[in-house]
């Protein structure tokens, strides 16, 4: 089946079997391995991205569904080579240790941040249920998300200025 | 994991879906997707044909309508934990929305795969019998609405024949003075529940319990409405005492499920103890 897709902005047009998942599609045939397979079974949340802006594990999502859809992964959130903001705050606050459940950490972190630009501790923790990390103990996490919000909060008067 | 291979169908419309299910015997229903594609990872499920209707305008949204408020079967779990119109008019349904998976899992899973699909652990099921919901399932030609007490048959298995959809729930806008409250106790690792209990009073004249009801998923094979304790506290005053006391027979003529996570002897002993809980947090809600 013809599916057009369009991740990090740019727009692809593919041939794919209905039971290609989208994980594999954005790894194998669009070679963005950032997005990382974790658990396979929906619930570790290392293959999370953004699907029409809501944070989806690309392991339960087919290739066919994302037809007509607006990907990001984490290779789509930096910007003329400067961190953004979250991936700052993992840089800083040592959010990451291995770092194979990063680009799921920063993807859910970042939804949470566009729905709820000042979140507190716990909504933090409950905003990444959904992904596992094996190494930090989440503090750090955290820590990182804290910061991401501090400093978007502090740029997004400036932002809107413009 | 990969599934089996299957034919793609994704029509646009009710009508075109119900033909497409009259036409494909084999076929199975794609919503969200997150209880059908992990059991295909799994090859637990190898439908040959998979019929999207993630797509169809009409199945999506919540609406208010002569009292009623209509879901559609594909409104996700993460835009009925955010609704107005639920918190204001049917809180429950927000509360239990918001109890489901992570956000990632709410954010494509449906009200309406999630009832189709007939989880004996899933969240939905107990407040969808505890606001005494109708269901309604379309199929060629044919349509019918039936009460949610009725739809559930056995594990992973309702009403719906094969060439029927799932369209819409419909529930009554709340009376005043009416409280609900959630509670499950979640299994750590995935999240479904070991039990889940969702009550809904409606306080009448000296603080009487007008309306009781309640429904327990996570239990028995498939959810419940707990009868007997309902039935305990109709009419009765709305206090502690007698709420302790019905609680003690939410698990009348149960047959609890067990596994490596809970017995049938700890399930149940949940199920009545976060069946006074449920209840006391109803109550107070109704007072306001």
């Amino acid at each position: 089946m013809h599916i057009t897709v369009t991740v990090n902005g740019q727009t692809y047009t593919h041939d794919v079997e209905p039971r290609l998942l989208l994980v594999h599609y954005l790894r194998d045939v669009l070679r963005l391995t950032g997005t990382h397979v974790g658990c396979e079974t929906s619930l570790c949340g290392a293959c999370t991205v953004l699907m029409n802006g809501a944070a989806v594990k690309s392991c339960t999502v087919l290739a066919v569904q994302a037809d007509g859809a607006e990907i990001t992964t984490i290779e789509g959130l930096a910007k003329d080579g400067q961190l953004h903001p979250v991936q700052e705050g993992f840089w800083e606050e040592h959010g990451l240790q291995c770092g194979f459940c990063t680009p799921g950490m920063i993807m859910a972190s970042y939804q949470l941040l566009q729905r709820n630009p000042n979140p507190s501790d716990a909504e933090i923790r409950h905003a990444l249920e959904g992904n596992l990390c094996r190494c930090t103990g989440y503090q750090h996490i955290v820590n990182a998300v804290r910061y991401a919000a501090e400093k978007m909060r502090q740029s997004a008067p400036a932002a809107s200025g413009t | 994991m990969f599934p089996r291979p299957f034919d793609y169908l994704r029509p646009t419309s009710v009508a075109e879906a119900t033909r497409l299910l009259a036409s494909h015997a084999e076929a199975k229903v794609l919503a969200g997707g997150h209880s059908l594609l992990p059991m295909m990872k799994l090859r637990l499920a190898s439908p040959r044909v998979l019929i999207d209707i993630g797509r169809i305008p009409e199945l999506t949204g919540i609406r208010e309508e002569n009292g009623m408020l209509i879901i559609g079967a594909c409104t996700t779990h993460y835009a009925a934990e955010s609704s107005p119109l639920l918190r204001r008019h049917c809180p429950l349904l927000a509360e239990t929305a918001a109890a489901i998976g992570d956000v990632q899992v709410r954010n494509r899973g449906t009200i309406g795969g999630s009832l189709a699909h007939a989880d004996p652990a899933a969240d939905w099921p107990a407040a969808i019998l505890a606001v005494e919901a109708q269901l309604k399932l379309v199929r060629r030609g044919a349509e019918r609405l039936v009460p949610a007490r009725d739809f559930f048959v056995d594990l992973l298995t309702t009403v719906m024949q094969s060439d029927e959809l799932l369209t819409e729930i419909h529930v009554p806008v709340n009376p005043p003075r009416t409280g609900s409250a959630y509670l499950k106790v979640p299994q750590p690792a995935s999240g479904f529940a070991l039990t889940g209990v969702a009550a809904q009073v409606t306080l009448g004249p000296n603080n009487t319990l007008e309306r009781v009801a309640v429904g327990i998923t996570g239990v028995s094979s498939k959810p419940y409405r707990a009868t007997a304790t309902e039935q305990a506290l109709q009419g009765q005053a709305a206090t502690a005492e007698a709420v302790a006391q019905a609680a003690t027979q939410a698990t009348a003529g149960v047959e609890a499920l067990a596994d490596i996570h809970a017995s049938a002897e700890y399930r149940l002993h949940l199920a009545r103890v976060y069946t006074k809980r449920a209840l006391l947090r109803a109550i107070e809600r109704a007072r306001g």
